[in-house]
């Protein structure tokens, strides 16, 4: 499995807005192993870019992580372990990791490139913020780096300009500034959303390729269940600030355990599939977050509903065979809340109660 | 894939090397420098009760033919010859918008984004009711009774129609479109992305409404995705479109399981499948570079540039589309000839 990266422990990411508090991330637990893929799902308003957010403090007010851990282990040999929620979000400590040892991608690659920068200036200046080399040396990592995402003649696109790269172009130097510094984590949040699927096709294949290259975690952050099959080795399934269900990719896709699993499992129309007919589709919509609803967050669009347990009790997290983890009450974990019914990552969750 | 051939009616829409170009204008004078073809030479028919695919990636052209169709746009060359329920013929591309009025009500439009489509300053009432007012078919009492029949066809609760967008999730929303998209009894619906910025659980339920709404209302397609896995379950024939141009039509079944095109290939390859299973057994195809600029389209065959295949007559010539079996039209000098691979059928070895 190889060794822990990082180990997000019950973090809970709170927005205190005028209308009410906003619970985003409310209970996401999972950890990132070196070299591994894991890729976080879940629909829109799940909290799975607010959890991204919150590992590199990053979270804008009025968001405020109000509880949970989250634990990077240093590695290369010292036992060392920093526990990022604790950081002040402008201090100097977690802008040393920001980009040097954890990067993070977005979807819209304007959204983290300057407009009136050349492209070379901009992975130039993440280089020399974080190295102390000089500008040639460091403009010769940035070709390289451009190289290496294959970005064609990577001398003539470090005096580019955003606006002058085609949609993936810009994908790709984003993804060059990201790895420029070799971080030993990158953070991609839906970054082939918007593009088309020939050129996701590419991007993935290049991720794909860099990490064996370079040895780097991924946590992918995505809606799309194809895009997860196709590069995950572990998944979180994350709804409504809750992460539901995590386990190998194999188990998540061929045995789902949560009924939330389950049905966005099935309600996906799969290419090739001989059965036609009316697709699986789950009751309802993802609930207001203003108006979230009591027990367990999905109770009231899941078939399994068990009335006066499933609408009061917040499923704890059970652990079954084969690392599968699942918060769901038919497997258990709804007696009387006391200490020995809980799953060992979530004592503290009780107390508060 | 969903349909069998035999339950379609006649020809509804015969469209007939449709183009739509753009001009770029430069300097003080606008001097007209080149066009942007963004349709370039489009044919195709749909029969009654049919649902028919566009598909492409951004910039193919796809919505631009929807928009012709609804005659949004005034192309710039070719027919879009619409059979109307009596039975006579008009051709949709040279009407004026005094003749449009009558076809207008039969060809609607269903959008992609659920959040821009909808004026927030109106309620549903007036979002829905909106084309009965305009093309004077209710008013008053009449057309509040029609707004909430159509709320309820599309599984809305009628007592919403005094409520405004901004109270609905996303695909509420787009269950509002459809409603006003049904409001005047259209015969033929131009759906452009319409499930795309949904989320997957809600996503399903709207396919599933199309899908009834279509049954019960006799109604036809032109259903434009990027999604190749919402197409398949959708459509009954699909249209590939390249730089403006259809590259490949078929039958959904056979377009999926044996393209003779390589761009449908390769589209196909790049879909990403939720099994994981089908990762090492895949062969991917990954086109290199970008689509070219429509602006400056290349010569010869569109696809030429990134095509794997690629030979010297395909930078000369542009292919014709052509029947290479029956019912199944490709673009390419090759077709028939590549031995290119489609999907494999889940769950048959």
């Amino acid at each position: 499995m190889g060794e822990l990266l990082l180990e997000v422990k019950d973090l809970r990411t709170y927005f205190y807005t005028g209308e009410g508090v906003v619970r985003s991330v409310d209970g996401a637990t999972f950890d990132v192993h070196r070299g591994r893929t894991l890729c976080v799902v879940g629909e829109s308003g799940c909290g799975k870019s607010v959890t991204a957010l919150s590992i590199l403090q990053l979270v804008q007010r009025p968001g405020r992580i109000v509880g949970g851990e989250v634990l990077l282990h240093r590695g290369e040999g010292s036992q060392e372990v920093v526990d990022l929620a604790k950081l002040k979000p402008h201090g100097r400590e977690i802008r040393r990791i920001r980009g040097k040892e954890i990067a993070m991608i977005f979807q819209e690659p304007m959204s983290s490139l300057s407009p009136v920068h050349t492209i070379g200036s901009q992975i130039v200046e993440a280089i020399r913020l974080h190295f102390e080399v000089s500008r040639e040396e460091a403009r010769a990592r940035a070709i390289e780096v451009l190289r290496r995402v294959n970005i064609p003649r990577a001398e003539r696109a470090l005096d580019a300009y955003t606006f002058e790269l085609s949609g993936g172009m810009r994908q790709r130097a984003m993804i060059a500034m990201a790895l420029s510094c070799r971080p030993r984590l990158l953070i991609a949040d839906e970054p082939t959303t918007a593009l088309d699927v020939t050129t996701q096709a590419q991007i993935l294949e290049l991720m794909q390729e860099l990490q064996r290259d370079l040895g780097m975690a991924m946590m992918f952050i995505t809606h799309d269940l194809g895009v997860v099959a196709e590069i995950a080795d572990e998944v979180a399934v994350m709804y409504l600030g809750m992460v539901v269900e995590r386990g190998g990719v194999r188990e998540i896709f061929h045995s789902p355990k949560h009924p939330y699993t389950q049905a966005l499992l099935k309600s996906v129309p799969r290419l090739g599939e001989v059965r036609a007919g009316r697709l699986h589709a789950i009751r309802g919509s993802v609930p207001n977050p203003y108006n979230r609803p009591g027990g367990c967050p999905f109770h009231d669009r899941c078939d399994s509903f068990m009335p006066g347990r499933c609408d009061r009790i917040v499923p704890p997290p059970v652990e079954l065979e084969g690392g599968r983890v699942v918060r769901c009450l038919l497997y258990g974990g709804g007696e009387e809340p006391d200490q020995s019914a809980v799953g060992k990552e979530d004592g503290r969750r009780w107390q508060g109660m | 894939m969903a349909g069998n051939v035999g339950t379609y009616g006649e020809v509804i829409l015969d469209v007939r090397d449709l183009r739509m170009y753009f001009p770029i204008t430069r300097g003080f004078l606008r001097r007209h420098v080149g066009d942007v073809k963004a349709v370039d030479g489009v044919s195709f028919a749909v029969r009654q009760r049919e649902t028919l695919g566009l598909v492409g990636e951004s910039g193919c052209g796809k919505t631009t033919t929807g928009r012709c169709l609804v005659r949004a746009l005034e192309p710039t060359g070719g027919q879009i010859l619409y059979r109307r329920a009596d039975g006579s013929c008009v051709d949709l591309a040279t009407l004026d918008r005094r003749e449009l009025r009558p076809v207008w009500r039969e060809i609607r439009m269903i959008f992609q984004d659920p959040y821009l489509s909808l004026n927030p300053r109106w309620t549903l009432r007036d979002i829905v009711g909106e084309p009965l007012k305009v093309n004077g078919i209710a008013r008053g009492r009449a057309l509040e009774d029609r707004v909430a029949e159509l709320l309820r066809l599309v599984g809305l609760r009628p007592e919403y129609m005094r409520r405004y967008p901004h109270a609905f999730s996303g695909g509420e929303r787009q269950r509002v479109g459809i409603a006003r998209a049904l409001a005047t009894n259209p015969r033929i619906i131009v759906a452009d992305e319409a499930v795309s910025a949904l989320d997957v659980s809600v996503r399903a339920q709207i396919i599933n409404l199309l899908e009834d709404l279509r049954d019960r209302f006799d109604l036809t397609y032109i259903f434009i995705s990027h999604d190749l896995s919402v197409v398949q379950h959708i459509c009954n024939r699909v249209a590939v479109m390249y730089l403006g141009k259809v590259v490949e039509l078929a039958d959904t079944r056979r377009l999926f399981l044996a393209p003779q095109m390589p761009y449908t290939e390769a589209l196909l390859s790049a879909v990403p499948r939720p099994d994981p299973d089908l990762r090492a057994k895949r062969r991917r195809i990954v086109l290199q570079g970008d689509v070219p600029d429509p602006a400056d389209a290349p010569s010869g065959c569109p696809f030429h540039t990134r095509c794997p295949y690629v030979q010297e007559v395909c930078r000369r010539e542009v292919p014709p589309l052509r029947e290479v079996a029956p019912g199944h039209f490709a673009a390419c000098h090759f077709a028939g000839q590549l031995g290119l691979r489609g999907i494999e059928l889940e769950g048959v070895a």
